[in-house]
């Protein structure tokens, strides 16, 4: 496979946290515009592995390579990989009181859209952007304008993560975890809202421990993590399989490890 | 006095201060009521027997004012250099305040820079008019609540005691227009010191809010010693602001003192951002059942600044309420100390107060000193503290790059926030952009990020 129809390349890929080793060697390819579903039981290093693609502090790699669209994505802070188009849902969306949602957006979208080369985006612009995009997840206008997800329900925040997806145009978007906490409606909703922003110039990494979400956001590959190392890949059967017989009997398949 | 006894000897820096206040008194009126000489006499003689405050003092473990104390202040000429008061500009938050707007000069009310609403003297006037014409109207109050064993500043403002801002809201008036008082320090050869006070009575059921300033010319060295008494009455509602705005050399040390009556509203907004050394005492009591306080405050420190708050709120009848929310943002090499003191006194039931004080810290060399108090006389109150002191939050400053935002920016939005809480409290629309476009100015970061705070 070239480079120029991968989106995200990951090889053998380890990483610590706080001294603890999580990802042991994950070797991972997501082609343009695939959907990929990364499935383990809790501990597996799912949401270890979507925050290093993220680039979160303390999140420490000690051996191999990630590329993205064939750049070295580890050598870029947060913020750069923001910008050249990856994007993280948070397992659990931060609340940052005194920050405003649309404004804070304004500034990130704006931010984004100068590293391309894009004129910035002015106030009228921005919320006619707004606008448009808080229909792909159905979120009130007035949760926008709140500090970012201050006093947001569970679902409120998945939503808001989301809405900010849409705004934001990723080609990379990295999904941890966006079914907790959530009821059957509000996964239905976010659910349609990621379906949406499919798109053949858009690649998604979907992390989850249930195959749930994958009854709504279709994928076309799963690949099961398990103790640090992607143990198995298939179709979206697998996932089917998964639910039915659990983890357990992959946890030790001869050979892998 | 005692006449007789061997003439104790004090430390040179409080002969200054006694020499001093005897040239001061040379050049009052004669026909000054007896009272108010008594007043400042038995004031420099307190001034005398305390000196100043040593950091072996409890409250003042944290502030050393050594370098008040060792500074030779000049008394300022009578009639102050108002030549280069482009200051004022600055501290007159666009002139948002010009229908009630008191500036005083050095202490001393500057009737030219003063709006004429407030010249005629309606519900504001100059004290020491009101001292020369019709002293009687403010005998009863006047250093009153101020004055107190162990407070050797307050003490200082009342030996020197001369002029300052008068503010009588009648019984029932509701005063729709905030009152703005200036306190400015005049360019100076030497290092000067003025002691303005500041005396409020509210009639019951009356209503109205006052914003205190100060400032100085830049690079001077100078002390502001400012002592304000409030007596809120029954059903009175009083909104005080404290823009604490002096300049880099600047001494600050500000007294507030709040008699509350029954059912009554206090708010105080104590923003302080400049001086060297600063230090505000507030001092709050419930006199009356059923009344209400609220304490806002936010420091914001940089350099080798010091500043210094401490609090205390005396609920001495029941069925009181107390709110109190201090922030401070310490950066660089700069201390920061907040002591807040929420007493409940025996019988005072069915008290409501709750005390938060939260610092920021921006550098490594940079420090806040937090010790909040409760203590509780009482038996069926509602009372709760908390202090916390960090830096920013990590996952938040993630969150925000996460989405494209540079890290410089994401902190300076991070620090806006934290401070911007207590800027939406205050209720005066010029007085809140006036402060958040200082803020903005002030905390580091591009300024376009800065929007995004709300």
């Amino acid at each position: 496979m070239t480079t120029k129809d991968t989106m995200l390349e990951v090889k053998d890929l380890h990483a610590s946290v706080g001294g603890n080793k999580i990802l042991r060697g994950v070797n991972l390819s997501v082609p343009k515009g695939e959907v990929h579903a990364i499935m383990g039981p809790n501990g597996s290093g799912k949401s270890t592995l979507a925050h290093v693609l993220a680039g979160r502090p303390g999140y420490e790699v000690t051996k191999g390579e990630v590329l993205y669209k064939g750049k070295d994505l580890l050598a870029m802070n947060p913020e750069e990989r923001a910008r050249e188009g990856v994007f993280l849902a948070f397992q659990y969306p931060v609340e940052i009181s005194g920050v405003s949602n649309v404004y804070f957006l304004k500034a990130a979208a704006n931010a984004i859209r100068k590293h391309r080369g894009q004129p910035e985006l002015d106030a009228i612009d921005f919320l006619q952007l707004v606008k448009e995009k808080a229909k792909v997840v159905d979120i009130d206008e007035s949760l926008i304008k709140r500090p970012v997800n201050e006093g947001f329900s569970g679902g409120e925040k998945k939503r808001n993560e989301i809405f900010q997806m849409a705004v934001l145009d990723p080609a990379l978007a990295i999904l941890d975890e966006t079914d907790s906490g959530l009821d059957i409606d509000a996964l239905r909703i976010v659910a349609a809202g990621v379906n949406q922003l499919r798109s053949p110039d858009r690649s998604m990494v979907l992390v989850t421990h249930y195959q749930r979400l994958l009854d709504y956001i279709v994928p076309d590959v799963v690949h099961v993590l398990l103790d640090g190392r992607i143990v198995k890949s298939g179709g979206k059967d697998l996932a089917l399989e998964l639910e039915k017989k659990g983890y357990e009997w992959l946890e030790a398949p001869a050979g892998s490890r | 006095m005692t006449a007789a006894a061997a003439a104790p000897v004090f430390p040179a820096e409080v002969v200054r201060w006694r020499e001093q206040y005897e040239s001061f008194r040379a050049t009052l009126p004669a026909e000054e009521p007896e009272w108010l000489r008594t007043l400042r006499a038995t004031a420099i003689g307190a001034f005398e027997e305390l000196g100043f405050p040593t950091t072996r003092q409890e409250d003042w473990r944290h502030t050393n004012v050594a370098p008040i104390a060792r500074t030779g202040f000049q008394i300022p000429p009578a009639t102050a250099n108002v030549a280069d008061l482009a200051v004022l500009d600055t501290l007159d938050f666009g002139h948002a305040f010009a229908r009630r707007q008191l500036v005083f000069v050095n202490g001393r009310f500057a009737k030219d820079l003063s709006s004429a609403d407030t010249a005629d003297g309606v519900y504001v006037r100059s004290l020491r008019e009101v001292l020369d014409r019709q002293p009687q109207l403010v005998q009863p109050y006047l250093d009153r609540q101020a004055s107190g064993p162990g407070r050797a500043f307050a003490a200082l403002n009342a030996a020197f005691l001369d002029d300052g801002a008068f503010i009588s809201i009648p019984e029932g008036v509701v005063l729709a227009e905030p009152i703005h008082i200036v306190f400015l320090s005049a360019p100076a050869s030497a290092p000067t010191a003025s002691h303005p006070r500041v005396l409020v009575w509210a009639g019951r059921k009356s209503q109205a809010a006052i914003v205190e300033s100060y400032g100085g010319p830049a690079d001077a060295v100078y002390l502001t010693n400012a002592v304000t008494e409030i007596t809120v009455e029954d059903g009175a509602v009083v909104d005080h602001y404290r823009v604490q705005r002096e300049t880099s050399r600047a001494f600050h040390v500000g007294t507030l003192c709040v008699t509350q009556g029954r059912a009554s509203r206090f708010s105080s907004h104590a923003i302080a951002l400049g001086a060297s050394l600063s230090r505000v005492d507030i001092r709050q009591v419930f006199a009356g059942e059923g009344g209400e306080c609220m304490l806002n405050g936010l420091f914001l420190a940089g350099d080798r600044q010091h500043m210094d708050t401490h609090t205390w709120v005396d609920h001495a009848q029941p069925h009181c309420t107390t709110r109190e929310l201090y922030k401070g943002i310490v950066d660089d090499k700069a201390r920061g100390v907040f002591v807040g003191k929420i007493l409940v006194r025996p019988g005072a039931q069915k008290t409501d107060a709750i005390q938060s004080n939260k610092n920021l810290i921006l550098s490594r060399d940079a420090l806040v000193h937090s010790v909040p108090q409760l203590e509780i006389l009482a038996d069926d109150v509602k009372c709760k503290h908390g202090s916390t002191t960090g830096q920013l939050d990590p996952l938040a400053l993630f969150y925000l790059r996460s989405r494209g935002i540079g890290e410089e920016a994401a902190r300076a939005l991070l620090t806006y926030a934290f401070a911007s809480d207590v800027v939406q409290r205050i209720g005066i629309a010029p007085l809140r952009a006036g402060l958040t476009e200082h803020l903005q100015r002030r905390l580091p970061g591009p300024a376009d990020m800065k929007e995004a705070a709300l």
